[in-house]
């Protein structure tokens, strides 16, 4: 009987026992080893001649202006992205709610960039934002407005950035959007309509509530995705014109070499940063966020 | 207040006809139940009444005034949906308050209104719960607040009492009644429920694959139904109806009609069977017959006989009904009507 109640005890900590496996070797230990890395002025020759310099990676990130330029950019990017991406997303799945061959049409067409490779799109859009011979000054010369220098001035090359982010990922969240307006009984609508409500008002107190847990839910993803941006800073502008791209895993790759410790210090700022904003968003907008 | 009237009526789904050319007067003020199986067309029509769901052709009239392009909220109409449609992300006063808002009604009579209605309906204590924490009845009565606090000159109701159970559903329908008596309204209530509609109707408006069968009081339908369909819809158990090979007529009687007994009776039809299924349901007990012209279904008030015993049937004159070969019932006074008796008097079938 001992033995029976031994094993029962022990059983569902064996079953959960491979997963909790990958997770110490996959997230635990590199979180740790991060922080570890961190606090130490790593030598990439020679590891065994790293030494502990305790804080003095973070003193020195934040003394640095380039720290600030780029943790800026990223915050810029992450909130015109997300915000962009979000009202176009609701604005287009809107359009396309209603299931007809012609909507399906549209959605298979504004999600197929989200299938192809970001790297394919970075190269077809810096083709395209050339400033002398590509297509979109040629566009705008040809309808006769001013060209622009799209990734090649720092005063447009984050706004560049931004659009081609914005235009792969929309497909994807208008889809998720388009599911869950779909999924609101047409019969609330039709109540409202008997409310004598109007379009607007019928948006803004029935539509958007209803389907505020899927907004929640991609601001969320998308917050953290854009904090981590580095595809399309990599192959578009690797950071310049003049830092004006740069943003926070872009400027770890940079350090990545040169000073390990100062890119984990980095690393764990980012950390934080994501993780401070997520904490902000569930404890000002869970309240909001109707679910069923 | 307002009568409804709807003219030459079709409406078409895919090329299909659900409803072909109806006209049906509803009366103002009166509670007029729309009853027929399922699938014969009534959410259709209330939906066109509503301008949920236009009418293909026709017109719609509310209180003389031809509704047909007036969008659903201008039209005076209230409407409880079936599954009851509440707003799941509004609170319960935000639910009954959002038409009056939308109406532009002052903040102030917004406050008396909400609050008066939800005392009628006994949800006071629940104005600022979300629907997501009421129970199937309290949100029942959010669907009438919301709709009976605009005011509306007609209430539509689409089986609003079809997700109860039988308890509640009885007493809301008796709410209902009490509700109707004192608001004085029109209202347009579907059910698929012929006990519903019996009990609750000033007028019953019966309708079988869109086409309307008969409109007509509770007791006029149960005693002169206009057709076999009719009969046989309404009651329970529905009216027993059987063809005469031999006389080449066909006949009913309600199952409550005849009288059963041990011995032979008096009628003009006389017959005798075995019991084959026995019911009893307290007040009265139901018994299934075999007879050599059919089986038949009998309720009586005595419950005695038993399951295999043999008993006399017996039907009254007065309680026979004729049906001619369109399923049409035959007026109790056309000569046709006697030719059918003196077909069946006197004879003992068996
Ligand atoms: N949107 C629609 N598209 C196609 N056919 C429909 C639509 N709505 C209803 N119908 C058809 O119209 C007929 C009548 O439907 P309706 O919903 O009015 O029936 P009902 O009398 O309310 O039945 P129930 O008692 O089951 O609610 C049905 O045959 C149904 O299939
Ligand atoms: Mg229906």
């Amino acid at each position: 009987m001992g033995k029976k109640r031994v094993s029962s005890v022990i059983r569902p900590y064996l079953m959960i026992l491979p997963a909790m496996i990958g997770i110490g070797v996959f997230v635990i230990y590199p979180i740790f080893y991060l922080a570890y890395l961190s606090l130490h002025k790593y030598n990439l020759m020679n590891p065994a001649k790293s030494k502990f310099i305790g804080l003095d990676n973070y003193a020195d990130l934040f003394a640095r202006d380039e720290f600030y330029k780029v943790l800026g950019n990223t915050a810029l990017y992450t909130f015109a992205t997300v915000l962009i991406t979000l009202v176009l997303s609701v604005a287009i799945a809107v359009w396309v709610s209603k299931n007809t061959k012609f909507n399906q049409f549209i959605q298979a067409g504004i999600f197929t960039p989200h299938i192809v490779s970001i790297v394919s799109i970075a190269l077809v859009w810096m083709w395209m934002m050339e400033p002398s011979l590509g297509f979109l000054n040629y566009i705008l010369k040809s309808v006769g407005l001013p060209t622009s220098q799209w990734l090649q001035s720092s005063s447009t090359a984050m706004a560049s950035i931004i659009f081609v982010s914005v235009w792969q990922g929309i497909g994807y969240y208008v889809l998720i959007i388009v599911a869950a307006l779909q999924g609101v009984s047409p019969s609330i609508y039709e109540a409202a309509s008997l409310d004598n409500a109007s379009k607007w008002k019928i948006f803004y107190k029935i539509t958007l509530p209803m389907i505020s847990p899927q907004l929640f839910f991609i601001l969320i993803i998308m917050t953290i995705g854009s904090f981590k941006v580095f595809d399309t800073v990599r192959m578009m502008t690797l950071g310049g014109p003049n830092n004006s791209t740069n943003t926070l895993v872009y400027y770890i790759y940079q350090n990545r070499t040169t000073n390990i410790g100062y890119a984990s210090a980095t690393g764990m700022v980012l950390m934080l940063v994501i993780g401070i904003l997520t904490f902000v968003y569930f404890r000002m907008l869970a309240n909001k966020v109707h679910y069923q | 207040m307002a009568s409804i009237e709807l003219k030459n009526i079709t409406k078409t789904f895919e090329k299909h006809d659900v409803i072909k050319d109806l006209n049906l007067t509803i009366e103002d003020g009166k509670f007029t139940v729309l009853v027929g199986p399922s699938g014969c067309g009534k959410t259709t029509l209330l939906r066109m009444i509503a301008g949920l769901d236009p009418q293909t052709s026709g017109q719609v009239l509310v209180g003389g005034k031809d509704v047909s392009k007036t969008a659903p909220g201008q039209r005076g109409i209230a409407m409880v949906f079936q599954n009851y449609a509440i707003y799941p992300t509004m609170s319960v006063r935000e639910n009954i308050e959002f038409g009056l808002k939308n109406n532009k009604v002052p903040k102030a009579e917004r406050i008396e209104l909400v609050e008066s209605i939800s005392e009628t309906v006994g949800l006071k204590d629940y104005l600022d719960r979300k629907p997501s924490t009421l129970s199937g009845g309290q949100r029942q009565r959010v669907a009438l607040a919301r709709a009976m606090v605009k005011k509306p000159s007609v209430f539509l109701m689409d089986e609003p009492l079809s997700n109860l159970d039988a308890k509640l559903r009885v007493q809301m329908r008796i709410e209902l009644i009490e509700l109707h008596k004192k608001l004085g309204t029109t209202f347009v209530y579907v059910t698929h429920d012929q006990v519903e509609a019996m009990s609750m109707a000033d007028k019953i408006v019966l309708m079988n694959k869109g086409v309307i069968q008969q409109e007509a009081p509770p007791e006029v339908m149960y005693h002169t139904p206009s057709n076999q369909f009719t009969a046989q819809f309404i009651g329970v158990p529905p009216m027993n109806i059987t063809y005469v090979r031999e006389k080449q007529l066909t006949f009913g009687f309600r199952p409550e009609s005849a009288a059963i007994g041990r011995s032979p009776q008096q009628g003009l039809v006389q017959t005798s069977g075995e019991i084959i299924t026995r019911e009893m349901l307290g007040s009265e007990t139901i018994y299934q017959i075999k007879t050599p012209l059919d089986t038949f279904m009998i309720k009586s008030i005595d419950d005695q006989y038993r399951v295999n015993e043999t008993v006399y049937v017996s039907l009254p004159e007065e309680k026979i009904h004729f049906f001619d070969d369109q399923e049409k019932r035959i007026a109790q006074d056309s000569s046709l009507y006697l030719d059918k008796i003196q077909a069946l008097r006197g004879q003992y079938y068996g």
